[in-house]
C-alpha cells in the first residue's frame, strides 16, 4: 500500500509543480469569461458601417415612411434610375451606396428591387424588408380604419417563468441556464478525460522508452505502478477542476456585478426608434438578468457533485484504456490507430446531446446513453438538469463503477506484459495475447 | 542417538528462549547464520515463452560474499534468469531460494538490480529521483537522504542534487544509475553489463566500488560480455547458452581444467635448442635480439625441470604459463555445444 502512495505522490507532484499547470489553472477560467464577455460586447455593438440607400419610389407613398437607422440612411431621389446606378458603380467611396427601387404596384406584386455592388449583410436586407412590410401593413390597416397607435401598443413578449414543483414547495427553476451549464460541463469532461487519459498513456510510453521501467519493476509490482500513475494523474485533474471552480465562481461574481447595470444602460442609449434594435435589447436585458438570477439559484451542490462523480468514474474507466495503449506501443506515433475507438463513444454522445438529448431527455436513447459506462459521463450529465429519478442515477453510477473495475482488470493484465515488450508491432491481436499470458 | 536427542533439546531450548526475549532471538539468529553458505540457489528453473524456450532446467548456487559471473551469448537466457531472480517474471517450473528462504516479495528491498537497458526519468531532479527510487526499495526518507549524501561524497557528485537528469552527460547519468542500484545497501547485487557507457576512468571507479561492496559482504552477480572484467573480478562463473547451463565452477578450477601445460619462453639470442624429451616446441617467434618459443611440457615434467635444462644453454629473459583466457574458454564451450547440438 505504501508503495502505491509513493508512486501517487511522485506522479502528482511532478505534474502539479510544472509551470504549465499553474498557467492552465489561471488562464482557462479567464479565457472562458473573456469569451462570454466578448460575445456579450459584440452583441451590443454594431459593427456594420453606415450605408446610403437611394430610394426611387414609384408608388409614391413608401419613401417618406422609411426611417433611418444607425446603419441605413434613406435618401429619396428623383434622378433617373440609370444615372443613380452609374453613380453608385463609379463611386470611389469605401462603402458604396445601394439603390432601392419601389415599383408602382408594390402592394400587389410584393416585390422591390435592391441594386448593390457588394452584398450587404443579412441584417440590412431583413431590416429593409421589415420596414417595407410594416409600412404596407400600416397603410392597409389605416385604410381598413384601424388606429395604428393601438396596434403599436400591443407588443406581446411573453416570458415563460418555469417553476419547479417539489415536495418543499415551488422552486425557481431555469432549464435554460441548467442546460447551458451542463453543456459546459460535458465539454469539460470530454476534454479532460482525453487530456488526463493521454497523460497516463504518455507517462507509460516515456517509462518504456527511457527504460526506467526495468528499474522500477524490480521494486514494485506492475499493478502498483499502473494504479499509482492513474490515481496520481487523476488527482492532478481534480485539483485543476477544484481550482477552476473556485476561480470561476470568483470571476462570475465580479462579472455579474459589472454586467447587470450595463444591460440597463444600453437600453437608454439606443433612443432611436429602431424597432428591431429596441426589441433586441429589451429582450436581452431581462433575459440576462434572468439568467444571472437563475445561475444563482441553480442547485450548485448537486451539479458539481455529479460532475465530480462522473469525471472520476469516467476518468478511471478511460485511463485504463489509455494505459493499455501506452503499454502496447513503443512511441507516441504508434498510438494513432488506437485513438479512434477510444474517442468514439464520448464524441458520439456529445454530438447527440445538442439535438436528441435536449429535446428528448427521458427517451430511450437518452436513457441508454446515460447507463453505458463509456457514454454515461456525458450522457447522464446532459440529462440531469431535466431531472433524473434516483434509481436511474444509482444504476448509472453502479454500472460506471463496474465499468472501471472491468477495464482496470483488463488493463492490469495487459500492462504487466506490455511494459517489458519492445519492438513488437502493436496490434489488437498482440494485446489479446498479452492479456492471456500466465500471471 | 544421543547426539540426535541433544540437538533436539537444543532446538527446543532455542525456540523457548527466542519466544521469551527478542534480544536473545537476535543472538540465536546469529548462531544460525551459517545454516547456509549460499546467498541464492536457483533450482531447476524452466521458462517458456510463446515461441521460444528461454531457460531449460537451469540450476546455480551462489555463495555468500562471492562475485559470480553469469556469462553467455546474446539470447542465451541470462536476462530471463535475472528477471526471474528479481521477481519481474515468474518461472514455469523450479524455485529459487534467497538466504535459505523461498524467494518472496519481501526480499525486494535486499536485492539491487542494474539492468542492461537502463534509464531514469529525464525531467526529474537527481536528488528527488534517488530519494524516490530508494523509498520504493523500502528505505525510510531520512535514511535515504543520508545514503544519498554518503554516495554523493564518495563519487564526487555533490553538486548534482538539483540537476535534472537530462542535463547530465551519459556517463554522469550512469553514475546516478549505479548509486540508485546500491543505495539501499542490498545484500545481493545484480549487475547486467555495468560498465557499458562508462569511459575508462569511470570504469575504474565503478570497479573499485564493486570490490569495496564485496569486501563489506555484498554478494554480486555480474553479467557481461567483457571477459577482461570477468577475469579480474569473478570468483565463480556459470556459462549459459541456448537456455542451458554448459559450464559452472570456480574460476580458478575452470581455468585449471583448461590448462594445457603450455608455456612461453623468451631468451636472448637466436640459438636453436637441442632436441629433448621435456617439451615440444609449438611455435617460434624471432624478434630483434630475442626468441620466443611456445612450448608444451610433457607429462610428468615440471617447470623446474625445463628451467634446469634451459639455464645452461641460453640467457632467459622470461617464462610464463599460457592459460586460456575466459574469452577462449567461452568460445570453445559455446562452439562445442553448437556442434554437439548439430549432430
Amino acid at each position: 500500500m505504501n508503495k502505491i502512495l509513493l508512486i501517487i505522490q511522485r506522479e502528482y507532484l511532478s505534474r502539479v509543480r510544472k509551470k504549465s499547470f499553474l498557467i492552465a489553472t489561471i488562464l482557462v477560467p479567464l479565457l472562458f469569461i473573456g469569451m462570454y464577455a466578448l460575445i456579450f460586447y459584440m452583441a451590443l455593438n454594431n459593427t456594420e458601417p453606415v450605408t446610403q440607400v437611394f430610394v426611387v419610389d414609384e408608388s409614391g407613398f413608401m419613401a417618406n415612411e422609411l426611417k433611418n437607422t444607425e446603419q441605413l440612411t434613406f435618401i429619396s431621389s428623383n434622378d433617373p434610375v440609370a444615372k443613380i446606378k452609374q453613380n453608385i458603380t463609379s463611386s470611389k467611396a469605401e462603402h458604396r451606396s445601394v439603390l432601392l427601387v419601389i415599383p408602382k404596384d408594390v402592394a400587389t406584386k410584393q416585390e422591390v428591387e435592391l441594386y448593390d455592388t457588394e452584398k450587404k449583410g443579412i441584417g440590412t436586407l431583413n431590416h429593409i424588408e421589415e420596414q417595407l412590410n410594416n409600412i404596407l401593413k400600416s397603410k392597409a390597416l389605416k385604410e381598413a380604419g384601424v388606429d395604428i397607435q393601438v396596434i403599436d401598443n400591443i407588443k406581446p413578449n411573453i416570458h415563460v417563468n418555469s417553476k419547479e414543483l417539489t415536495l418543499e414547495g415551488e422552486k425557481e427553476s431555469s432549464v435554460g441556464a441548467a442546460v447551458g451549464i451542463s453543456f459546459v460541463l460535458s465539454i469539460l469532461i470530454y476534454i479532460s478525460l482525453f487530456l488526463y487519459g493521454s497523460q497516463v498513456m504518455r507517462g507509460i510510453i516515456e517509462e518504456k522508452s527511457n527504460r526506467i521501467i526495468e528499474v522500477i519493476i524490480s521494486s514494485v509490482k506492475p499493478f502498483q505502478l499502473m494504479m499509482g500513475k492513474i490515481v496520481g494523474i487523476g488527482l492532478v485533474g481534480l485539483t485543476q477542476f477544484i481550482l477552476w471552480i473556485i476561480l470561476s465562481l470568483g470571476f462570475m461574481v465580479t462579472a455579474t456585478t459589472l454586467l447587470t447595470p450595463k444591460a440597463g444602460h444600453v437600453q437608454q442609449t439606443t433612443a432611436f426608434p429602431n424597432q428591431e434594435q429596441v426589441q433586441e435589447v429589451e429582450e436581452t436585458a431581462p433575459k440576462t438578468a434572468d439568467i444571472i438570477k437563475h445561475i444563482k439559484t441553480l442547485d450548485y451542490k448537486s451539479i458539481i457533485t455529479f460532475f465530480l462523480v462522473y469525471f472520476i468514474g469516467g476518468y478511471l474507466t478511460y485511463s485504463a484504456l489509455f494505459a493499455i495503449v501506452g503499454s502496447a506501443v513503443d512511441s507516441e506515433t504508434e498510438t494513432q490507430q488506437f485513438m479512434l475507438p477510444i474517442i468514439m463513444p464520448l464524441l458520439f454522445t456529445y454530438m447527440l446531446s445538442f439535438s436528441v438529448l435536449i429535446n428528448n431527455p427521458h427517451g430511450s436513447l437518452a436513457f441508454w446513453l446515460s447507463m453505458i459506462p463509456f457514454t454515461s459521463p456525458i450522457g447522464m450529465l446532459v440529462r440531469i438538469p431535466f431531472g433524473v429519478p434516483a434509481w436511474q442515477l444509482i444504476l448509472s453510477i453502479t454500472l460506471l463503477i463496474l465499468g472501471f473495475l472491468c477495464t482496470t482488470y483488463i488493463a492490469a493484465r495487459v500492462y504487466r506484459v506490455g511494459i517489458l515488450m519492445y519492438g513488437k508491432k502493436a496490434s489488437y491481436k498482440e494485446i489479446i495475447k498479452w492479456f492471456n499470458y500466465k500471471g | 542417538m544421543r547426539s540426535l536427542f541433544l540437538s533436539w533439546v537444543i532446538e527446543i531450548t532455542k525456540k523457548c528462549i527466542s519466544l521469551a526475549n527478542p534480544v536473545t532471538k537476535d543472538l540465536i539468529s546469529c548462531l544460525n547464520i551459517n545454516r547456509s553458505t549460499y546467498m541464492l540457489t536457483v533450482n531447476h528453473i524452466t521458462k517458456q515463452y510463446a515461441q521460444h524456450k528461454a531457460l531449460d532446467d537451469v540450476s546455480i548456487q551462489i555463495e555468500k560474499g562471492s562475485i559470480f559471473g553469469l556469462l553467455g551469448p546474446n539470447g542465451a537466457g541470462k536476462t530471463s534468469l535475472i528477471r526471474i531472480i528479481t521477481q519481474i517474471t515468474a518461472p514455469d517450473t523450479g524455485h529459487i531460494e534467497f538466504n535459505s528462504e523461498p524467494l518472496a516479495p519481501k526480499h525486494i528491498g535486499q536485492i539491487g538490480y542494474l539492468p542492461e537497458e537502463r534509464g531514469l526519468y529525464k525531467k526529474m531532479k537527481v536528488g528527488d529521483q534517488l530519494l524516490y527510487l530508494a523509498q520504493l526499495k523500502g528505505l525510510e526518507k531520512e535514511e535515504a537522504k543520508r545514503q544519498i549524501r554518503h554516495w554523493f561524497e564518495k563519487m564526487d557528485m555533490r553538486s548534482w542534487w538539483d540537476k535534472k537528469v537530462e542535463d547530465l552527460s551519459k556517463g554522469m547519468q550512469q553514475k546516478v544509475q549505479f548509486v540508485a542500484t546500491v543505495i539501499h545497501q542490498p545484500v545481493l547485487l545484480i549487475l547486467d553489463e555495468p560498465f557499458s557507457g562508462f569511459d575508462p576512468v569511470n570504469v575504474d571507479t565503478i570497479k573499485r566500488e564493486i570490490l569495496e561492496l564485496n569486501q563489506s559482504g555484498t554478494t554480486i552477480i555480474f553479467s557481461t560480455h567483457r571477459m577482461e572484467s570477468v577475469e579480474e573480478l569473478c570468483d565463480h562463473i556459470a556459462l549459459i547458452n541456448k537456455s542451458r547451463k554448459i559450464l559452472d565452477g570456480k574460476l580458478d578450477q575452470i581455468k585449471n581444467n583448461y590448462r594445457e601445460n603450455k608455456f612461453s619462453v623468451t631468451y636472448f639470442g637466436q640459438q636453436n635448442l637441442p632436441e629433448n624429451n621435456l617439451f615440444i616446441v609449438e611455435n617460434e617467434k624471432v624478434n630483434q635480439g630475442t626468441t620466443t618459443l611456445t612450448i608444451r611440457i610433457r607429462e610428468g615434467i615440471t617447470i623446474n625441470d625445463v628451467l634446469s635444462f634451459l639455464i645452461p644453454l641460453v640467457p632467459i629473459q622470461g617464462l610464463k604459463e599460457i592459460i586460456p583466457s575466459i574469452h577462449d574458454i567461452f568460445v570453445r564451450e559455446v562452439t562445442k555445444q553448437v556442434s554437439s547440438l548439430a549432430l
